[in-house]
């Protein structure tokens, strides 16, 4: 019993963890249709936001929760504002424009904190012991964390009328601006609050992965693939893709260890897409958020 | 069915001057130089292969350098294991374009698009990555070929054909990756000229329209990634024998990026212009060194978001449309002039 409570609480992490690395992804690509190229780079930004701010004494849980998000998501509108804006409509251009920012960012930063590890900053939360098993309480919280800012963006795009007309943006970009909408302002926005998501995200895996400037690169595969697997709905496909994808690499990984379990999850992921170009969503769940 | 001898005239004026590069470069550079021409070499191979993908079938495909880095693996095990590298030259290639043919079947034919694929290959690419630097322990190996994890496998040296005992030494090496680097060369450039390679650019132009004319676009995008991951696969085999190692690294994020860089800079659809800026940018880079200020990421991400902002078609097809409308109104001049009656100035 102890047993299948660890493992079940493994697998919740994998598809939590694969959740919160993509959700920043998906909102971008949900609204913009825009791949961010750079969104390793936004994570990793994250990171060093935390390490840098309890460096110099800023309480840990303030660096994280409000000092990271914050951060990336300001350098987010700067990015949309000088690069991204210039590229809508040209999606294979976004793409490369965004890698060359990838490789800027991993650049500038190597320049300011050189190449190697920064300080890093300890696991918050000590070890949960279930029977005979211990599991890492910070791993529970994460879990929480990813359930909660799934809800947060569901509220905000259900619930808000920021959310009323950033849907309508997505649906109809040229109905909405017909009847006064600023898609532009949206789309300003919208890269934001991705990039802010992927920041807090970041903020949050850096004690557990430790930051460094080329960390980015660990995550985008899982992320690119979670996010295209799951199609174009940024909380059912994040969720659907997540799921399905955290699962296969959970239980390769279990049975396996870990080498297959990445490869496992890609092979899903290539199979899926055989089935369903479109993703998920693009098949199941369509008018869904 | 090939091109007419006319189309291919500014190929065969590219190939001869490699010819004559060829002869004279080893009289003349260092042996240090060479060897690192060899690499350099290999990397051009890289670029003209994702040119013939990416500039003339118009796949985005962001992990050409999965099937560079597979040849180069392949190879690598497969010299180890025959003792030879003239079989494994072959496993090479057909490793590369099989793993692409694979791939490319669920790509193409489930119909996915531009942007998940270049997504996709990439992530390939990363997954390849961390695979193989997890390889480290004695029980990752191929035959007699220890995986070696991150530090990568030493490639044995190429040798004469059939006599395994001949090795090559680095200049014949470069003779031998300059010869592959020209074949090829001519190889792809033959190849967009034949009625194949017209299908493939008609299907970059218009899919829905080539479709609509009756050719099956699948299997042909499907042929042209499965010839250009031969033809990176060739490339990789010259790459690890000019680094005299392959490691993991082959297929980083970094290297992925480069690649891609090497066709913007040098502009889609053509073939000389990657090439070129293959070696421009692996002298800049080099230059650079390991220096972490002016980084070769720093200086790689500029020069990409330039190029995509300002120079999206890259510099030889500006190039060529400037020299175009340069010399149009003086050809226009000079045709004016001869048409003058003699003796009437």
């Amino acid at each position: 019993m102890d047993q299948v409570a660890a493992l079940v609480i493994q697998l919740a992490y994998g598809v939590a963890n694969l959740a919160l690395i993509s959700l920043g992804l998906a909102i971008i690509f949900g609204m913009m249709r825009v791949i961010n190229l750079a969104h390793g780079e936004f994570l990793m930004l994250g990171g060093y936001t935390v390490v840098v701010a309890t460096n110099n004494g800023v309480n840990l849980w303030i660096a994280m929760l409000i000092l990271a998000p914050l951060v990336v998501g300001v350098i987010g509108v700067v990015v949309e504002r000088l690069l991204i804006r210039w590229l809508y409509g040209r999606m294979v251009d976004t793409l490369l424009a965004t890698w060359g920012l990838s490789l800027l960012l991993i650049g500038i930063v190597t320049s300011i904190f050189g190449a190697s590890t920064a300080t890093t900053v300890s696991v918050p939360i000590g070890v949960i012991r279930i029977g005979e098993y211990s599991v890492s309480g910070y791993d529970l919280f994460l879990i929480g964390v990813t359930l909660g800012l799934l809800g947060a963006v569901y509220a905000v795009l259900k619930l808000t009328k920021l959310g009323l007309v950033a849907r309508g943006t997505m649906q109809n970009a040229e109905m909405a601006s017909a009847l006064g909408v600023s898609t532009s302002r949206i789309y300003m926005i919208t890269f934001g609050l991705g990039a802010a998501v992927t920041g807090l995200a970041g903020g949050l895996l850096a004690p557990v992965t430790g930051v460094l400037p080329t960390i980015g690169a660990t995550y985008i595969a899982k992320a690119f693939i979670t996010v295209i697997s799951g199609g174009a709905s940024i909380l059912a496909g994040t969720a659907a893709g997540s799921v399905l994808l955290g699962l296969v690499n959970g239980i390769f990984s279990f049975l396996t260890g870990p080498t297959f379990g990445e490869v496992a999850l890609l092979l899903a992921a290539i199979v899926l897409l055989r089935l369903m170009p479109r993703g998920i969503t693009g098949r199941f769940f369509r008018k869904s958020l | 069915m090939g091109g007419s001898l006319r189309e291919l005239r500014p190929t065969l004026v590219w190939a001869l001057i490699g010819v004559i590069f060829t002869l004279f470069a080893p009289s003349v550079l260092q042996l240090f130089t060479i060897i690192n021409l060899t690499t350099a070499i290999a990397l051009a191979v890289l670029a003209l292969s994702l040119a013939l993908v990416w500039g003339y079938g118009g796949i985005l495909c962001f992990g050409q350098v999965a099937f560079f880095g597979l040849g180069a693996y392949a190879y690598t095990i497969g010299a180890i294991n025959f003792g030879g590298s003239t079989w494994a030259i072959l496993v090479a290639v057909m490793v590369a374009s099989a793993f692409a043919a694979a791939l490319g079947y669920f790509i193409f034919y489930g119909r996915v698009s531009d942007v998940y694929l270049g997504v996709i290959t990439l992530t390939v690419t990363l997954i390849l990555y961390s695979l193989i630097r997890r390889t480290s322990g004695p029980e990752y190996k191929i035959g007699n070929a220890l995986l070696g994890g991150f530090n990568g496998v030493s490639s044995p040296p190429l040798n004469a054909p059939w006599d395994a005992r001949a090795i090559l030494f680095p200049e014949q090496v470069f003779y031998v990756a300059m010869a592959a680097l020209i074949i090829l060369y001519v190889f792809v450039g033959w190849l967009v000229t034949t009625h194949f390679g017209r299908v493939c650019v008609a299907i970059r132009e218009n899919e829905t329209r080539a479709e609509l004319l009756g050719y099956d676009t699948r299997l042909y995008k499907l042929g042209i990634f499965t010839i250009g991951a031969g033809v990176a696969a060739i490339g990789g085999v010259l790459f690890c024998n000019g680094v005299g190692r392959v490691t993991p690294d082959v297929f980083s994020l970094y290297n992925a990026a480069l690649t891609i860089i090497w066709v913007i800079v040098g502009g889609r659809g053509t073939l000389i212009g990657p090439i070129g800026a293959t070696f421009g940018l692996f002298y800049l880079t080099a230059s650079l060194g390991g220096q972490s200020v002016f980084n070769n990421n720093l200086v790689l991400g500029i020069i990409l978001i330039l190029f995509v902002l300002l120079v999206p078609k890259g510099v030889a097809p500006t190039l060529i449309d400037w020299t175009r409308r340069r010399s149009r109104p003086a050809g226009r001049e000079r045709r004016r002039r001869r048409a003058r009656p003699e003796g009437g100035a």
